[in-house]
């Protein structure tokens, strides 16, 4: 099977191991990613901010090449890169004199012939396979943190309950793993003002740290390297803006990538996963097969 | 469509200038609350998302100045809880992106978003010289416009030994294009260190 695929600028840089873990999981799927030739940045939060059409344009460029390319779907991984494209289209598509404005900039034609996916939406197409492959289920209870841009807005939501969303719960559960229930899962963890603003980002990441430790979790899992980064590279700052008494009890719950934790369930080892790249250390592994079956979904409640 | 807020020298307000360029009407809001109730950051803000729309609303002397003024619309994250919640379906966000880009073509960004506004620009001007965003590039330039140079210094030396960090930025085949593409949007852009440039 082949698809197309856009990794995004964080995936090329701080956060290249969840792109490492991607195409780990793809290759023992059988799965070719496609990667867009020569796509551009999807302007992020600095282009929406700063200026409309551009916010636009940038996206649109990138979907016109995946266009031309032939490719009918591409797999967005970023979280906030997938909020860019897919709001483009949806915004074009649904405005002709805008998509003529849009075009004529880009200097490109585009007819929204190809869909953007996140990595949940891809993967839950195969959860059903998933099993399978598991030889190291990944018996551990897990926070599913989804953030914003899974959810967030209604006309792109790629997940069906826009609150209290299952869809990363369902895949970690096909690995083996326990998703708890808890409260921060859609919370906005601060994201592009991570360093413009680190102080505002510390006091929401730490609200959400420190709710999934409370309630029982050994791992935090995400799917977007915004909030990798502000979870788990400013660990130390959120921290600081902890309260005294709590901050040892959550200093170490590492912050895996939903693909990492299928890749460790499927046996493949920590290093091509990236699982060395992280600020708070990894110290999970793989638990021995005794303790979760890979077909066992039920919690312990 | 609400009937056009005249200021008292007769001048049409924002909300219609909102509307006009967004096709939110801010009369829409019934100042229910629940957009700052679930605003991650409303306790920082000077107003919140509810007091933007009702000082639009108002549109008395001072008030759409106010609003420009206000840091509350820099401090926004666009995690676009408030429009998701929100019982009317305001596009608070998608007001909040325009209320920005008039804020700084009248030159009245808010001081204290200073740092906010220099990590943008710093972010775009990344990406019109490479087509893709090369984060050292981005730290760098930042730290020139705000003078924080000793901001993340622990943190960058991790980075790199986790082989995280490009030393060398990847400039894509297109990024002609990119630019060209920056050139024609700019019309509509509001560079903040041109201050008062009308589009």
């Amino acid at each position: 099977m082949r698809i197309g695929f856009f990794p995004g600028c964080s995936l090329e840089g701080s956060s290249r191991e969840y792109l490492e873990s991607i195409r780990e999981v793809a290759a023992v799927l059988g799965i070719e990613l496609a990667e867009i030739p020569d796509w551009n940045c999807c302007g992020a939060t600095a282009a929406h901010t700063l200026n409309h059409r551009l916010a636009l344009a940038l996206p649109a460029r990138t979907l016109a090449l995946a266009e031309q390319a032939g490719l009918d779907e591409v797999v967005v991984p970023c979280s906030a890169c997938y909020n860019r494209l897919a709001g483009t289209r949806h915004e074009l598509l649904h405005d002709e004199a805008l998509r003529q404005q849009i075009t004529d900039i880009i200097e490109m034609n585009w007819h929204g012939a190809t869909r953007v996916l996140n990595v949940l939406e891809w993967l839950n197409r195969v959860v059903g396979e998933l099993p399978g492959h598991v030889s190291a289920p990944f018996g551990h209870r897990v926070a599913c943190y989804y953030g914003c841009y899974l959810t967030r807005p209604k006309a792109l939501a790629a997940c069906r309950r826009i609150e209290d969303p299952t869809e990363m719960d369902d895949l970690v559960r096909a690995v083996g793993a326990e998703p708890i229930r808890w409260a921060y899962k859609v919370e906005c963890c601060g994201a592009g003002l991570s360093v413009s603003r680190t102080e505002s980002v510390a006091r929401l990441s730490e609200r959400i740290v420190s709710d999934a430790v409370e309630r029982g979790a050994e791992a935090i899992v995400v799917a977007c390297p915004m909030c990798h980064t502000n979870l788990d590279l400013r660990r130390d700052a959120i921290l600081a803006a902890a309260p005294p008494g709590g901050r040892s009890r959550i200093a170490g719950i590492p912050v895996l990538y939903v693909t990492q934790v299928v890749g460790l369930a499927m046996g493949v080892s920590l290093r091509p996963l990236g699982l060395h790249r992280h600020h708070v250390p990894v110290r999970l592994s793989a638990a021995p097969p005794s303790v979760a079956p890979a077909a066992a979904g039920e919690g312990e409640e | 469509m609400s009937a056009p807020v005249k200021h008292a020298d007769g001048a049409v307000g924002l909300a219609d200038a909102v509307e006009a360029a967004t096709g939110e009407s801010v009369f829409n809001c019934y100042q229910c609350g629940k957009c700052m109730a679930g605003c991650p950051l409303a306790e920082e803000m000077d107003l919140a998302p509810n007091q933007v729309l009702r000082l639009l609303q108002l549109g008395q002397p001072g008030m759409d100045e106010e609003v420009l003024g206000s840091l509350s619309i820099w401090l926004c994250l666009t995690c676009e809880q408030c429009s998701t919640r929100c019982p009317q379906e305001v596009d608070i966000p998608k007001i909040t992106d325009w209320l920005r880009q008039e804020s700084q073509r009248r030159g009245l960004a808010n001081k204290k978003a200073k740092a906010i506004l220099a990590f943008h620009t710093s972010f775009l001007d990344t990406i019109r010289r490479g087509g893709r965003l090369h984060e050292v590039g981005l730290i760098t330039t930042f730290k020139l416009r705000t003078w924080r140079f000793f901001q993340d210094v622990l943190v960058a030396p991790k980075l790199l030994a986790r082989g995280k960090l490009s030393i060398l930025p990847h400039r894509i085949e297109g990024h002609a294009g990119v630019k060209r593409i920056f050139d024609r949007c700019a019309t509509e852009a509001a560079d903040p260190e041109h201050k008062g440039n009308q589009p």
